[in-house]
């Protein structure tokens, strides 16, 4: 963390002009990703999560081996490129981390409200849904965003993500798209694309799951939503919600044929 | 069978076609219609100050939150009229305040959040999407730079009206504007807000220097 900060503070101290400012914010992040060289400490989550799955836990003694994340039983690879989807047996379009609670309370016999109480993990409390995406997420690297949209349930879902994604309200009357709307736009000195858009989508949507700089900790779309709209000013987005999943699949759908990398290092 | 009995038999017969050939059909064409505002009031819960209050839209936020932006002529002009109703200039009649004090709401993001400590004062956080100091190097580019906005435009009666109406109620100007409504909301106080045009007016502030 630390020579993360003085490269960053150097960087800055050398230019002028803030969109040079901008650039060099985004140079001091590649030249921290290239001192970990092909290494992401979101490694760390992977191998947990890995763990995770395969350790036989909870009441019922058992692993996720058994979880079906749409692609059949124990099927990990380029699973998450496909998710969210429509889910036969719970009758509901599922996320990865709504799937993984899924998971983990039939399988497994946890109760849900013990899974979300460690929802984001922060410092020494680590959260399992974290790793578990991670892991989950990286064994989609380098596949195509895949969501067709075949079932009607996931069209509706995707619909309701739309306007979720144009709906302005609080006091500051923001919506998603009022800092999401357009590419090449910078809040302070951070770059935001236009997630209503394939290009802007596949730029943001497949570098998620990211180690976070600024946190120390792996984040998900479902923690970035949330962030998302308590910087709106707006009341706690609900886990699993109708908007929470109509929101990632919204994203999903826009980033479709973007190839996937995550986990990535975000500022 | 009686020639009554037959009647409501043949009514009872044509009421149960009526309702088969209707409802399948109904249900086929036309899904029901998709409540954006009562799923987002299922979706959400109160976070201390956050209340699911804010979820309500007034007529402003609802006709700004058509996907993609569309906005018919009318509705624009309809923004722009009751958005016109709302403007107060300041209660004294004086716009400038104390651009040191404007600064520190320029540059503070906090405020109104969830996470935020509500006895504290809201920023204005004007340097998240405006240039304005040039020494303030981390600005965004969503709205236009303010740098020398006193200097490049003056500082006439109808420059400080215009300027202060653009910050108690941007949508009296611009329909669906992405600048927040900071008088009319409540964001800012009415002396945050004349500190914020010392900041953009006055000679000796850093944005016009």
């Amino acid at each position: 963390m630390g020579r993360w900060l003085a490269c960053l503070g150097l960087a800055a101290a050398l230019v002028s002009g803030a969109a040079r400012a901008a650039d060099a914010t985004e140079q001091a992040l590649d030249e921290y990703r290239d001192m970990f060289g092909d290494e992401n400490p979101a490694e760390l989550w992977e191998l947990r999560g890995q763990a995770l799955w395969t350790e036989k836990r909870g009441p019922r003694q058992a692993d996720l081996t058994a979880c079906d994340l749409g692609l059949g039983p124990g099927v990990v690879a380029g699973a998450y490129a496909q998710l969210p989807r429509w889910f036969d047996d719970t009758g509901r379009v599922e996320d990865l981390e709504m799937r993984l609670v899924t998971c983990i309370t039939r399988l497994q016999g946890y109760s849900e409200a013990e899974v979300l109480a460690r929802r984001f993990g922060d410092g020494d409390k680590k959260s399992d849904l974290e790793a578990l995406s991670v892991y989950i997420a990286k064994a989609s690297s380098g596949q195509p965003v895949n969501i067709p949209l075949r079932h009607s349930a996931e069209q509706r879902a995707y619909a309701l993500g739309e306007a979720a994604f144009f709906y302005r309200a609080g006091p500051h009357d923001f919506a998603c798209a009022t800092c999401h709307g357009d590419n090449g736009k910078r809040i302070r000195l951070q770059a935001m694309n236009k997630l209503s858009d394939a290009e802007g989508a596949r730029r943001s949507y497949t570098q998620i799951p990211a180690y976070r700089t600024s946190q120390g900790e792996v984040r998900t779309i479902g923690w970035r939503l949330y962030d998302c709209f308590r910087q709106q000013r707006l009341p706690e987005l609900r886990f699993g919600s109708e908007v929470a999943v109509g929101l990632s699949l919204y994203l999903a759908r826009n980033a479709e044929g973007g190839v996937m990398a995550a986990p990535s290092i975000k500022r | 069978m009686s020639p009554c009995k037959d009647r409501l038999a043949i009514s009872a017969l044509t009421l149960l076609l009526a309702v088969n050939s209707v409802a399948p059909a109904s249900a086929a064409d036309e899904p029901p219609a998709l409540d954006i505002a009562g799923a987002m009031r299922a979706s959400f819960k109160d976070k201390k100050q956050a209340t699911l209050a804010r979820l309500e839209q007034d007529e402003t936020q609802r006709l700004c939150s058509a996907p993609g932006g569309a906005l018919s002529p009318a509705d624009a002009s309809r923004i722009v009229e009751i958005n016109r109703a709302t403007l107060a200039g300041p209660s004294d009649g004086v716009y400038l305040g104390d651009h040191t004090a404007g600064e520190r709401v320029a540059m503070t993001g906090s405020g109104l959040q969830w996470n935020d400590d509500p006895t504290k004062p809201n920023g204005g956080n004007c340097y998240a999407c405006h240039e304005m100091a040039a020494k303030e190097l981390a600005y965004g580019t969503l709205g236009p730079s303010l740098k020398h906005y006193g200097k490049l435009r003056g500082a006439s009666p109808q420059m400080l009206e215009y300027t202060w109406n653009k910050i108690y109620n941007s949508n009296a100007l611009v329909p669906c504007s992405l600048m927040p409504r900071f008088g009319h909301q409540r964001i800012l106080t009415e002396q945050q807000m004349k500190d914020v045009m010392a900041y953009l007016f006055a000679k000796d502030s850093p944005v016009n220097q």
